[in-house]
């Protein structure tokens, strides 16, 4: 295992603080209720009275979305290079090293051969707490690879997207890295291999718009800011205020650009019962009678 | 002649110089006047040496917006004999910042062809017809249907590249600009025909790639192509769109810097102080390359046509990988 990958304590802490303080009561970001931060964690996430879904530390996320003992994580060895020596006011590479020590990982994404409820799947997803989940060459060549190893097993790719879009240290390599995803995509939708795109909050810029929006189904966590292009960036083209809720997951849904919303909890029953779906199985999975029996339902 | 007020600062000195010279061969010339013209013509050639041998990234970015510059339709119009533009997406508009068409590409002995293309606008009200070549939605998607008509037909298409950027706005994402690009990137790594590619004035991110994928891309000499314009670039990373500057210079967008990182296979030359002081030049070496570009793929079949393809996007991407177990990967200095 590369020293990055090891388990890191002083990280997940960190991330856990991003998203929901521990020990604390905060308020809720979706009814403004005040709420012990403990019955979110509890609660995968989210509010106990609204249902509104906190950010979810990756490891938790696996663990409630890969059935247990199935994941083997791929593509451990890649990782990023500086390839335009790009400096702002620090350099790229030495962002690259501090992050790498956060998080422990050596960039915006992981891959995994796993099953979900039962089912076999090539399987991805990012890492939003490394510099926003942008994409670079590292995380487009480990995309590229979850669809190639889907084609190759003929198993369902799957692929959890948080993500500002296209690493902008990375210059035009992360620009190609769209076309090369996109790709890759094209060769595994040919071969009839269905590939589920989950949208959680936020994907946008140059990974919404490539494989992120390219799923033969395309789920989205429910109020997930989805689009091409920021809410900012819009504002400041048409100088228009934006109307409530647009590129929620909710607006996307109503104008025919998703086509479901899934609360977490239901996530992996809900996956699965797609993917034996478009397998043509002629029977249900038993989990679908009795849904996340081992979570809790917020 | 050019109009010294819609020149850029750098190349102004040039401009007068050049009109100068034009005035004066207008004149009923004797023979002090024409040695006055070698004079000044010896010195015109002079400046433009010192001022185009010398750009940095940000005046080529400044070229590559250049009010007077070519933009798709005067390479296309020179370029093809009996060129017929096709109009909208079957779906909703027919956006104009985007054009298509079937036409005979002269320098191939009139050979059919499709041309798509952004399409910027000349005058304040051209502009926002073409709405500053900026697509939406129905754009991307009067492409993906104008293409794979060319596919089905067994045409090469020619793809030029001009713009800022995919357009922001309600609307577009309203009808999902996101996947309108995204399901292009797809389309067009599946089209069994030649697709050259040719970046004419701004590469400006996925709005760009959109029409972009291919299995030759050139760039013209003075043209640029960026993972985001360096404005948004200095906005997010500097927190100020002065450092404009900056960071046109750090994210390597040039067309020598693009081909440094292996993305273009073959840069365009423009003429003397750009593509704007002479379109039809300018059109003759970007019809020379292309012609050249097709001709040579002409001899992959279909299969062979995507299989390169393929190759040459799988492969682009910096990153180790190596299995050594103790190594940082980056050296730490
Ligand atoms: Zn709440």
């Amino acid at each position: 295992m590369a020293w990055w990958s090891r388990k890191n304590k002083a990280t997940e802490l960190a991330s856990e603080k991003r998203s929901v303080p521990t020990g604390l009561f905060i308020k809720c970001d979706g009814c403004s209720a005040t709420v012990d931060s403990e019955k979110i964690r509890e609660s995968l996430r989210c509010c106990p009275h609204c249902g509104f879904h906190f950010s979810m530390p990756t490891e938790e996320r696996l663990a409630l979305l890969l059935d247990e003992g199935s994941a083997k994580e791929q593509d451990l060895e890649i990782a990023p290079l500086d390839p335009l020596g790009f400096r702002d006011s620090k350099r790229y590479a030495d962002r690259l090293v501090a992050l790498q020590k956060n998080t422990g990982q050596a960039d915006a994404f992981r891959s995994f051969l796993a099953s979900i409820d039962g089912v076999p799947v090539s399987f991805g997803m990012f890492q939003f707490e490394f510099m926003g989940g942008s994409m670079g060459s590292v995380v487009g060549e480990k995309i590229t690879r979850v669809f190639e190893r889907a084609a190759e097993q003929k198993i369902p790719a799957i692929v959890l997207s948080a993500s500002g879009g296209a690493r902008m240290q990375e210059g035009i390599l992360s620009l190609m890295q769209m076309a090369k995803t996109s790709a890759a995509l094209q060769r595994l939708r040919s071969l009839g291999v269905p590939y589920v795109s989950v949208l959680l909050h936020p994907t946008t810029g140059g990974v919404a718009a490539s494989f992120a929006m390219l799923g033969d189904v395309i789920l989205a966590e429910p109020g997930a800011m989805i689009g091409f292009a920021g809410p900012r960036v819009i504002e400041q083209t048409i100088r228009q205020k934006l109307p409530e809720g647009f590129q929620r997951a909710e607006f996307l849904l109503r104008h025919g650009i998703i086509d479901s919303i899934v609360p977490r909890a239901e996530l992996r029953p809900k996956l699965g019962q797609l993917l034996r779906l478009l397998r043509g199985d002629c029977a249900a999975s038993p989990t679908n009678q009795e849904p996340a029996a081992d979570h809790p339902v917020p | 002649m050019l109009d010294p007020r819609q020149s850029l600062e750098f190349e102004r000195p040039l401009v007068e110089l050049e009109n100068k010279i034009g005035e004066l061969k207008q004149l009923a010339g004797g023979e002090l006047l024409a040695a006055e013209i070698k004079i000044l013509e010896r010195r015109a050639s002079r400046l433009r040496a010192e001022i185009f041998s010398n750009l940095s990234p940000w005046q080529k970015v400044q070229l590559s917006r250049h009010p007077l510059r070519p933009y798709t339709l005067d390479y296309v119009s020179r370029l093809a004999d009996e060129f017929f533009e096709l109009h909208g997406d079957r779906a909703f508009s027919d956006d104009e910042a985007v054009i298509g068409g079937l036409g005979r590409l002269k320098p191939l002995g009139g050979r059919p062809v499709l041309f798509i293309g952004h399409q910027k606008g000349r005058g304040t009200k051209e502009a926002m017809r073409r709405n500053f070549g900026m697509p939406r939605p129905e754009g991307y998607r009067k492409g993906k249907r104008l293409m794979e008509l060319a596919a089905r037909m067994k045409l090469p298409i020619i793809a030029l590249i001009d713009t800022p950027g995919a357009f922001p706005g309600i609307d577009a994402e309203e009808r999902g600009q996101a996947e309108a690009i995204a399901k292009n990137l797809e389309v067009m790594a599946g089209l069994p025909v030649p697709i050259v590619a040719v970046v004419i004035g701004e590469g400006g991110s996925g709005g760009a790639l959109a029409l972009g994928v291919c299995d030759r891309l050139l760039m013209m000499e003075y043209s640029v192509y960026s993972v985001i314009t360096p404005e948004g670039c200095a906005s997010i990373l500097w927190k100020s769109q002065s450092h404009a500057e900056v960071a046109a210079a750090q994210m390597k967008m040039t067309a020598d810097d693009i081909r440094r990182l292996g993305i273009v296979d073959e840069i365009v030359a423009e003429p003397p102080g750009g593509a704007h002081h002479d379109f039809d030049e300018a059109a003759r070496l970007v019809g020379e390359a292309v012609s050249r570009h097709l001709l040579a793929l002409d001899k992959l079949s279909g299969q062979e046509l995507l299989d390169g393809r393929y190759a040459k996007y799988r492969a682009m991407g910096s990153f180790t990988e190596s299995a050594q177990e103790e190594e940082p990967p980056l050296a730490v200095e």
